[in-house]
């Protein structure tokens, strides 16, 4: 073992992650713009049409703007951890990406324990909103850290048992192969979405309250809160917040992706749309779950505390841990269950 | 899956040289032993908590670093997750003076230097007297499946439901107990507070919600 292969290593590693997060984060920019445009045909207004060709460069001015602006810190916050936080955030969420596959093999890390990794890295992504909220010194962004803390700590509960049953299913923790696993001649009817499908639908709610995202955004709901946590952000620290929630969103959508929709296989499993690239069956259908979310942002009304807490603790956890009984149940009866021997 | 294999080419090749093992392993236990001493040293508790928080990822590493990864993204899951999550909330709700807790310090110190005392004597009695499982010493010849066999998860889980498989239950056990009785301690019925009823909201209709009513000109109701 030299030196210079070890180097070689690491320089290899580095700049797929690097590729990796220049598409991811181009991504995102039309996914926030996309969000907006949504929005904007729901409530029959235009949108963002101004920078660029329809608007297409809204994002990036957007990007601009933020940087060049004057990051204020207010005197009494605790200013390492008032800068540390936002870049927590962002770092963590980005650091999902690493085992996500786009496409067979295309993962930057295909380690065995995958979906475990995802889920510990998203339920860290609390710990940027009350170190921020913390730091602030400030009564609206300590409240809605403290709103963000119970309410992603709920939602985790019943994510964990959605991929238990998924689990179950595939009979392995790694990414890839759990898509392997949805690989059946029936195409878009053999992935999890169809027999797993009160679980799809109650991971994807939980998804949206596990990145308050609307109709569940009380950490910064504006009219309670003004802006929750990110009160006291502006410019950079602000940009790096923002930016972090909308990675995490994407995340969700590709876990969703991954774990529901068969990730990079071909929704018809025969010839034509079999050439198609997977990675563009994987984007496509993390764009379709991105739009259904900013949809129901610009379709539902924003959700009451209890109400949210109900939801999470009387409604999902109940259901979910139902369905893995039910799930493992039938499992065991059919003698489908995935490494019993 | 040719990128696992590809992958755990790679990994074997960096098992290879262990200097790198190594040089993570002193970086991940400094790190974590630096960070448990802060959390004591720290002069704000939420500082402390965060440096506990550090110490329990870098002891994740340490587990990875052991091929253990399984129980490393558990720790990650469960302690810096979970628990630290509520150790934090609670925390930052109380308003701690820690100059006044201090002030106790040399009353506390006998008991606590006792409890610690204790804690070290049991930590060298159990590690003095550690012996390898005779089951383990009689069968040698079985060998220890690579990690590309069986996975971590997998071979935990083999023992877990089998061999200590009433450990298991016991300790589930006991948290389901724990949890019942916190529950018990905090359930208060108050009476004359107004609650949501949500089937009984769901259930009103407009026959039952709204009343219509004619109201003569200049008279009311």
């Amino acid at each position: 073992m030299e030196f210079g292969d070890i180097l070689l290593a690491v320089a290899i590693m580095l700049g797929k992650s690097l590729l990796m997060l220049v598409a991811l984060l181009i991504f995102i920019a039309y996914a926030l713009y996309a969000d907006r445009k949504v929005w904007a045909a729901v409530q029959l207004r235009r949108g963002p049409n101004v920078v660029g060709p329809w608007g297409l460069l809204q994002s990036f001015a957007d990007l601009l703007k933020f940087v060049l602006k004057e990051p204020i810190i207010p005197a009494p916050a605790n200013k390492g951890m008032f800068l540390l936080a936002p870049l927590l955030m962002c770092t963590l969420s980005l650091a999902a990406w690493a085992v996500i596959p786009l496409n067979a093999g295309w993962a930057i890390a295909d380690i065995n324990v995958g979906i475990l990794y995802i889920f510990a890295i998203s339920s860290l992504g609390v710990y940027g909103v009350i170190m921020g909220g913390w730091a602030s010194n400030s009564k609206y962004p300590f409240l809605g850290a403290l709103r963000s803390a119970a309410q992603m700590v709920s939602y985790e509960v019943s994510i964990g048992f959605v991929i238990v049953t998924v689990l179950m299913c595939a009979g392995t923790l790694n990414l890839s192969a759990i898509v392997e696993s949805q690989n059946t001649r029936l195409g878009i009817l053999g992935w999890y979405w169809l027999p797993l499908f009160p679980m799809f639908v109650v991971f994807f709610i939980s998804a949206m309250a596990e990145t308050n995202r609307p109709p569940f955004d009380l950490p910064e709901a504006e009219s309670e809160l003004v802006a929750g946590y990110m009160v006291e952000y502006s410019s950079t620290p602000y940009l790096l917040f923002m930016l972090g929630e909308y990675v995490a969103i994407m995340t969700m959508c590709a876990l969703g992706t991954i774990l529901f929709l068969g990730g990079w296989l071909s929704p018809i499993p025969f010839a034509p749309f079999t050439w198609v690239p997977g990675v563009i069956w994987f984007v496509l259908k993390a764009s379709f779950l991105f739009i259904l979310i900013a949809m129901v942002k610009a379709l539902v009304p924003r959700y009451r505390y209890d109400q949210l807490m109900r939801l999470g603790w009387k409604v999902f956890l109940p259901l979910s841990l139902a369905m893995v009984v039910i799930v493992a149940a039938i499992l065991m009866a059919t003698g489908n269950a995935p490494g019993v021997r | 899956m040719s990128g696992a294999t590809s992958e755990g080419a790679a990994f074997q090749r960096l098992e290879l040289s262990m200097t790198v093992t190594a040089a993570f392993f002193y970086l991940f236990a400094t790190i974590t032993i630096a960070s448990g001493f802060m959390v004591i040293a720290s002069r704000n508790p939420v500082q402390s908590v965060l440096f506990l928080i550090l110490a329990f990822v870098n002891a994740a590493g340490l587990f990875l670093l052991m091929g253990a990864e399984f129980l490393a993204m558990i720790l990650v899951i469960v302690y810096v997750g979970a628990v630290a999550v509520l150790f934090l909330f609670v925390v930052m709700m109380l308003d701690v003076d820690f100059a006044a807790l201090r002030q106790g310090f040399l009353q506390y110190l006998p008991i606590g230097g006792l409890i610690g005392l204790i804690l070290l004597l049991e930590l060298v009695l159990v590690v003095g007297t550690y012996t390898i499982d005779p089951g383990l010493v009689r069968s040698p010849q079985v060998p220890i499946p690579s990690a590309d066999v069986m996975t971590n998860t997998e071979a935990i889980g083999q023992v877990l439901y089998t061999r200590y498989f009433y450990f298991f239950q016991a300790a589930g056990l006991i948290l389901l107990v724990a949890m019942i009785g916190a529950i018990v301690l905090t359930l208060r019925e108050r009476v004359g507070v107004r609650r949501q009823d949500i089937s009984r909201q769901n259930a009103r209709t407009q026959e039952t919600a709204v009343e219509v009513r004619k109201v003569p000109f200049r008279q009311g109701i």
